[in-house]
């Protein structure tokens, strides 16, 4: 898995966090940078508490309360890059971009499914690409469930490519520099 | 049980590897280990062979231990089928830093195609 293709060309520009828009449901939406505070993760154990099974993604975010803290605790530590979407002090969304090999990143997104289809998800995934680029990182890796066209085509329209489409999961990637 | 673990070297196959040993103990299972060769690892059969031997012998389980030559899906189906197993254990799959699972090739060829019960270890 460590030979993955990646497009020719850079994506393009990318606003950097913090970003505030109106969704499409007209609730006001802030994307921030995860700040390391305690509040900030116990909003996104809270958020992932109410998260529908039914959007889990080749097992995360996981199910119950102890495996979503371990599996937060690892994400947001280090070296890894988080951005959530605020509406008020209620986490909405949250993507992540964690260090995988040779200076590629493995990205995941989840929306909490009040917020879905708000125009919320393209909104993070480029303020994290914004901070990603920022941040020196140059090359990012996803894999998605081909059965999910929403997200396949939201990824497309962002500017990832299919770099390997031979398993379950299709894989896709993106340059930044 | 009839049990034909294939393993191809990858840490998810040699996890599998000692929970169906632990498994095999416990009820009784008759186990075959078919040692394959998996293209996303680099681990040698010989190799594989020894770390098989070592989880065997620490149990104290005796298993019949094969290496197995070709495409190591198909030859792990057509072996269950052939010789009347009752189940195919494989490794359930890596997971990625983000925490996402993904199960490997030899695994997804044997779930599609397998007449025999197929169980991936976790």
């Amino acid at each position: 898995m460590n030979d993955r293709i990646y497009p020719d060309e850079p994506a393009s520009e990318f606003d950097e966090p913090p970003v505030e828009f109106e969704d499409r449901e007209g609730r006001p939406i802030e994307i921030r940078p995860y700040d390391g505070d305690e509040d900030e993760m116990e909003a996104l154990v809270e958020m992932y508490l109410e998260f529908d099974p039914a959007d889990r993604a080749q097992g995360i975010p996981p199910g119950r309360e102890n495996r979503i803290r371990s599996w937060l605790e690892n994400i947001l530590k280090g070296d890894c890059l988080n951005v959530i979407a605020w509406d008020g002090d209620q986490a909405a969304g949250h993507a992540t971009l964690v260090p995988a090999d040779e200076g590629a990143y493995e990205l995941a997104i989840f929306v909490l499914q009040a917020y879905q289809q708000a125009g919320i998800g393209t909104r993070l995934i480029e303020g994290l690409l914004g901070y990603g680029r920022a941040n020196d990182v140059k090359k990012v890796w996803l894999t998605v469930e081909r059965w999910n066209r929403a997200a396949v085509s939201l990824y497309k329209k962002i500017g990832f490519e299919t770099s390997d489409a031979e398993s379950f999961e299709l894989e896709m990637t993106l340059r930044l520099t | 049980m009839k049990i034909l673990l294939g393993i191809g070297g990858s840490e998810d196959s040699i996890r599998a590897l000692e929970q169906t040993v632990e498994r095999a103990l416990a009820a009784g299972d008759d186990l075959t280990v078919a040692i394959v060769e998996n293209p996303n690892t680099d681990v040698s059969p010989d190799d594989i062979e020894s770390q098989v031997r070592a989880v065997l012998d620490e149990a104290d389980l005796g298993a019949d231990i094969r290496h197995v030559d070709g495409d190591p899906g198909s030859r792990i189906v057509d072996i269950a089928e052939e010789e009347g197993f009752d189940q195919i254990a494989l490794g359930g799959g890596e997971t990625s830093p983000m925490g996402k699972i993904n199960i490997g090739g030899i695994a997804e060829f044997v779930l599609l195609n397998s007449h025999v019960t197929v169980k991936l270890v976790r």
